[in-house]
């Protein structure tokens, strides 16, 4: 039975809760795309979908790998610090609906492509939009494969890697070129529920055998105490390469000093200690903020979250909808946290792991410990953590090349290469582009092994801010905006942003000791400069500090520069987004533009 | 004697843009005001009171209970009193324009 070698050391029931998943997940998908045929019988459905259903769905949509594994590694990884990211993913909604989920839902464009050409009466900003869409597409996924390479490596012990990164996004990719899958409001709502259960459930058990969360935080000493305050919690010793207890548990931990410390050794001995002393603290600061507006704004320019606004009937329920996101992720971001804090506690031995065995997958394997007490109910936790996982990395790698996929199909082909094209044309234009994206998806997740999860999220998230936050919140809210101002603005921040992230990665891989490390090695002189420039990594890695004001700057010099081309009609595109509903002034301006225009 | 102006004029005009969205910026300029107080303000804390921050409460550090647990109902809130106070808006400017 050679063929099933690598069936070695799989625990059937986590490997059954697994499959299950997937195949629930495929079912759901071509069950519900076979009753709905046509893009418009999605959309006049979806404009009924009540709040509930519609704040679950985008709830499920939203909560990625990084949510579901990211976070817990990352907090059990760095500590304290990493709590902004949970804290942020679901307060950057906040911003989203204080500003623009009531307005940009009585513009009522489908697609922010769509919102941007409305806005400005302009096809060619329409492209610019478009490749946003791809570029935050393709940073949002790779972290997605990484979860999906690092849970398939922990059910099959015996595969590699990358084969899990192949194997999953085939599936997936697959899935959505045959046409399931099309972001359908059940199947995401379902979604939510099931990473919600997913995540809370084993969490309760650890939490009731191994100590509860304020017991676990209180194990570990903070600074200026000698030791932890004495508890009944029992922690297994710390390996050598994790961090000590008071730089965890305060701030201004490992993640946001790295680039301070690696500058500070690469000083002599003897001036290290007053060269911390003097930058440390002040840079991490820094680093935080940045990170704060990153995730914040970011949040309020994510395409295939923002898409999901239009589904609401009118603006008062797109607002309804928002709160009710926060809700459900609020309660949804206090879990994966605790994950780490256990981790740390109970599995050190993570910290020595690098890649698919460190600590991104301790959510996975946290719940076997629960085995040595009670047997099988150990394996059956951790086969529901690996099922909410498949269901996290699934749903919004399906979601992402749908949205990248149409962009793509629609936007690029039947409008700019072949607008003359047929409907059969544009299916098998589709297809093709689903494959496309998915092999480019995959073969950048086979890379990015050595980075964190969470941290690549954080990157989609740092281009979003500085593309199209900036974009959405200045166009609702200024009448004196023009095309060029906001193409310049967008296209500057955003490139900016995304070139930072780039280099940071690439620094990153070049310093992995594993085959990565050969392949990037050629970039190792990047972080000799950066040792010598800590601020400028620090800008680098966290750019949201300085790109999103250079783009909103931008807007504001360039739309100036140009106020002679503000549309004639701003003071009814204002009012469509600004209005209530009850008015009718959409159904007006709509009449006006058919009628005035020729559209 | 001029007439008074219809609903419909009244709608369109320069006046009612501004007032619309004047009133509706100033209540989310309100509320985000409230939300970055508490987002900027912790990692000053952080900064300038370390050992405050790092106090015990139930075993939690006050600053990893705050972020960890607290600000999460925080900002659930003030989104519940942002979206109150806007849908009265709506309804007034509905009321006053149909009257």
């Amino acid at each position: 039975m050679t063929t099933l070698a690598f069936l070695n050391g799989v625990d059937p029931w986590i490997f059954a809760f697994s499959f299950v998943t997937v195949a629930a997940t495929l079912g759901m998908g071509f069950w519900s795309a076979s009753r709905s045929k046509t893009a418009s019988d999605f959309f006049v459905a979806g404009r009924s979908v009540s709040v509930g259903w519609n704040a679950s769905a985008i709830s499920g949509e939203y909560l990625s790998a990084a949510s579901f594994m990211g976070v817990a590694g990352m907090v059990m990884s760095s500590g304290y610090d990493a709590l902004w990211y949970p804290v942020c993913y679901a307060c950057g909604y906040l911003f989203l609906l204080l500003f623009i989920a009531g307005p940009l839902r009585r513009f009522g464009a489908y697609t922010i492509p769509d919102f941007a050409e409305g806005r400005f009466d302009s096809p060619v900003f329409r492209k610019i939009a478009v490749c946003f869409v791809l570029f935050i597409g393709f940073f949002y996924t790779m972290p997605q494969m990484k979860g999906a390479g690092v849970t398939l490596a922990y059910i099959f012990p015996g595969i590699p890697y990358w084969a899990g990164v192949v194997l999953v996004g085939a599936v997936i990719t697959l899935n959505v070129a045959l046409g399931g899958m099309k972001g359908i409001t059940l199947v995401q709502a379902f979604q939510y529920w099931m990473k919600m259960f997913a995540i809370s459930v084993p969490v309760f058990v650890l939490m009731a055998v191994f100590g509860f969360y304020n017991g676990q935080v209180g194990a570990n000493a903070a600074p200026g105490e000698a030791a932890a305050p004495a508890g009944q919690v029992q922690r297994q010793p710390l390996v050598a390469k994790a961090p000590k207890d008071s730089i965890w548990v305060a701030p201004f931990g490992p993640l946001t000093t790295k680039a301070v410390n690696a500058a500070a050794a690469a000083l002599p001995a003897e001036q290290r200690a007053a060269y911390l002393a003097e930058h440390q603290r002040p840079y991490s600061l820094l680093y935080t903020y940045s990170l704060i507006i990153a995730l914040v704004c970011g949040t309020a320019g994510l395409p295939h979250i923002l898409v999901r606004f239009y589904t609401n009937p009118n603006g008062v329920a797109a607002k309804r909808t928002t709160m009710w996101v926060m809700i459900l992720i609020g309660i949804f971001y206090v879990f994966p946290p605790i994950f780490g804090v256990l981790g740390r506690n109970l599995m050190p031995e993570l910290y020595s792991g690098v890649g698919a065995k460190g600590t991104d997958k301790v959510v996975l394997e946290l719940p076997t410990l629960v085995a040595a007490k009670f047997g099988v109910l150990g394996s059956i936790l951790s086969g529901i953590t690996c099922a909410g996982a498949f269901a996290a990395f699934m749903s919004t790698f399906s979601g992402l090349l749908v949205s990248m996929t149409g962009a793509l199909a629609h936007d690029v082909y039947g409008r700019m290469i072949r607008p003359q094209s047929n409907q059969r044309e544009r299916m098998v234009a589709f297809k093709f582009a689903a494959v496309l994206i998915g092999g480019v998806a995959i073969g950048l997740g086979c890379f990015v092994e050595p980075l964190e999860i969470n941290f690549m999220v954080g990157q989609a998230f740092a281009i979003a801010a500085a593309s199209y936050f900036p974009l959405l919140f200045m166009s609702v809210w200024w009448r004196g905006m023009t095309m060029k101002g906001a193409a310049a603005g967008m296209l500057t921040g955003g490139l900016c942003a995304l070139v930072a992230a780039a280099l940071t990665n690439l620094g990153t891989l070049a310093l992995d000791k594993g085959p990565m490390g050969k392949i990037f090695s050629s970039f190792a002189p990047l972080n000799g400069f950066w040792a010598q420039h800590p601020l400028l990594r620090i800008l680098c890695e966290q750019p949201a500090i300085w790109t999103v004001p250079l783009a909103i700057g931008l807007m504001v010099v360039v739309s100036k520069a140009t106020a002679s081309a503000v549309p004639a009609d701003i003071r009814m595109k204002m009012l469509v987004l600004h209005a209530p509903e009850d008015l009718g002034l959409k159904q007006e301006y709509i009449q006006e533009h058919t009628a005035g225009a020729g559209h | 004697m001029p007439t008074p102006p219809s609903p419909h004029d009244e709608v369109h005009s320069e006046e009612f843009l501004r007032l619309l969205m004047r009133r509706q910026l100033k209540l989310s300029v309100a509320c985000a005001a409230a939300f970055l107080v508490v987002l900027f303000g912790l990692p000053v804390a952080n900064y300038l009171a370390p050992q405050l921050m790092a106090t015990r409460v139930a075993g939690f550090t006050l600053s990893w209970l705050i972020l960890g647990v607290l600000f999460f109902p925080a900002v659930w809130g003030i989104s519940w009193f942002f979206i109150r106070r806007s849908i009265a808006l709506e309804q007034d400017e509905v009321k006053s324009v149909k009257r």
